[in-house]
C-alpha cells in the first residue's frame, strides 16, 4: 500500500510538471527573453561606461546551452523532476497524515497535503524571497541567498508541520475550530519572527559595501560620473509579470497534484462497496477490509 | 492544515465510508518513506541549489545552465 501511494505520488507530480512546463514555456519564457534582453542592453551599456573610464572590458562567461535548448528542453526537464520530487514527498507527507489528522476523507486529505506543500515549499518563503528573474541577483552573494532561501523553505516546512501536530493536540481541549485557528496562529508568529529576523537580500554586507543600502537586489537605473541615467532600472512589469506567473505555476503543479492524487487515494483506500448503487445505506458499507493492512 | 475540514462530520454518502486508517506503522514502511524524501530531496537539490551556492560537480556549470530557466521560475536564487 505505502509502495502503491507512492507511485500515485509520483504519477501526480510528474502530470502536474508537465502543466507547470507548458504554462511556464508560453507565460514565462517570454518574461525571461525580456529580462536577459534588459541585462545584455545593461552589460554593454557599463562596458561602454568602463571603456571611458580606461578599464579593461570583462570577459564574459560562454554560453553551455542555446536558449533554445534552455528554454524547451532544460526547462521542461527542470519542471518535470521537479513536479516528480514534490509528488513524492507530497505522498510521504499524505501517508504520514494519514489517519493522524482527524476524519478526513481521502479526496480532501490530498487536497490539504498539496495545499500544505504549496505553503510550505513556495508561498510562505516568496513573502521573504519572492522569485527574481534573470538579470536580478548579484553573483557576490549567491551562497548567502542560497542559504537564506534554504532555511525559509526550512523553517516554513517545519513550522506548517509543528502547527498541524499542535491543532491536533489541542483539538480535545479548544474543539477542532478553535484548535485549527490557535495552530494557524502559531504558524504565523513563529514564521514571522523568522521573516522579521532573517536580513533583506540588498541589506546582506557584499551589497551594501558594492551597490549602497536597498532593499532588494533589483537592478537601478545605470549612471554616469556626472549623475545622468545612461540605463534605466528594471522593468516594473517584467518583474511583477514574471512573479505572478511564477506563482500561478506553482498553484497549478501543487492543485494538479492535489486533484490528480485525490479520486486515486480514494479508489485505494476507500473503495466503494460492490454491489448496486445503494452504497449510502449502513448495511452496504459495512465491515469493509482493511486497504493498508493488504 | 489538517483540522481545518471540521465539516467532515457533515452527513454525505461518504461519511459512511470506512475511516481512512493510520497507514505508516511499521518499520519497513517507514525506511520505504525515508528513502522516498531523500531521493526526492536530492532531485530538488540538483534542480534548484547545485552549482550556484554549493555545487557538488566542482566548477562546471551544466547542470545550473542546463535547468537554468526553471531555477529562476521555480523561485530559486540565481547567479
Amino acid at each position: 500500500m505505502v509502495k502503491r501511494i507512492i507511485g500515485r505520488g509520483l504519477l501526480a507530480g510528474a502530470v502536474a510538471g508537465l502543466l507547470a512546463f507548458a504554462f511556464a514555456r508560453i507565460f514565462a519564457e517570454p518574461q525571461i527573453n525580456k529580462a536577459i534582453a534588459y541585462e545584455s542592453g545593461r552589460d554593454a551599456a557599463q562596458e561602454a561606461l568602463n571603456k571611458a573610464a580606461g578599464i579593461p572590458p570583462d570577459m564574459a562567461d560562454p554560453d553551455l546551452f542555446s536558449r533554445t535548448v534552455q528554454a524547451d528542453v532544460g526547462l521542461g526537464v527542470g519542471m518535470v523532476f521537479f513536479g516528480m520530487a514534490m509528488g513524492a514527498l507530497f505522498a510521504v507527507a499524505y501517508l504520514l497524515c494519514l489517519g493522524r489528522t482527524g476524519r478526513l476523507q481521502a479526496r480532501t486529505l490530498s487536497l490539504l497535503v498539496a495545499g500544505g506543500g504549496l505553503l510550505g515549499f513556495y508561498l510562505v518563503p516568496f513573502v521573504k524571497y519572492p522569485p527574481n528573474p534573470p538579470a536580478i541577483g548579484h553573483p557576490e552573494t549567491i551562497q548567502q541567498r542560497g542559504s537564506l532561501y534554504l532555511v525559509m523553505v526550512l523553517c516554513s516546512i517545519v513550522f506548517l508541520a509543528a502547527a498541524v501536530w499542535l491543532g491536533q493536540r489541542l483539538k480535545p481541549r479548544f474543539g477542532n475550530w478553535n484548535a485549527t485557528l490557535l495552530g494557524a496562529a502559531a504558524y504565523v508568529v513563529a514564521i514571522g519572527v523568522v521573516m522579521a529576523l532573517l536580513p533583506s537580500l540588498g541589506h546582506l554586507s557584499d551589497n551594501v559595501q558594492l551597490y549602497g543600502r536597498h532593499a532588494t537586489e533589483t537592478p537601478l537605473p545605470l549612471t554616469d560620473k556626472q549623475g545622468n541615467i545612461v540605463y534605466p532600472g528594471f522593468p516594473a512589469d517584467v518583474l511583477f509579470a514574471f512573479r505572478l506567473y511564477s506563482l500561478a505555476a506553482q498553484l497549478v503543479l501543487w492543485g494538479t497534484i492535489g486533484l490528480v492524487f485525490a479520486p486515486m487515494a480514494q479508489r485505494l483506500l476507500q473503495p466503494a462497496p460492490a454491489g448496486p448503487p445503494t452504497s449510502a445505506t449502513p448495511a452496504a458499507s459495512g465491515p469493509a477490509p482493511d486497504p493498508v493492512t493488504t | 492544515m489538517s483540522s481545518l475540514s471540521a465539516s467532515a462530520a457533515t452527513p454525505t454518502p461518504e461519511a459512511d465510508a470506512p475511516a481512512v486508517p493510520v497507514a505508516v506503522p511499521n518499520a519497513r514502511a517507514a525506511l520505504l518513506l525515508i528513502g522516498t524524501a531523500v531521493l526526492a530531496l536530492a532531485v530538488y537539490y540538483f534542480i534548484g541549489v547545485d552549482q550556484g551556492a554549493t555545487s557538488v560537480f566542482g566548477n562546471d556549470m551544466h547542470v545550473h545552465e542546463f535547468v537554468h530557466d526553471a531555477r529562476h521560475f521555480l523561485g530559486f536564487p540565481c547567479h
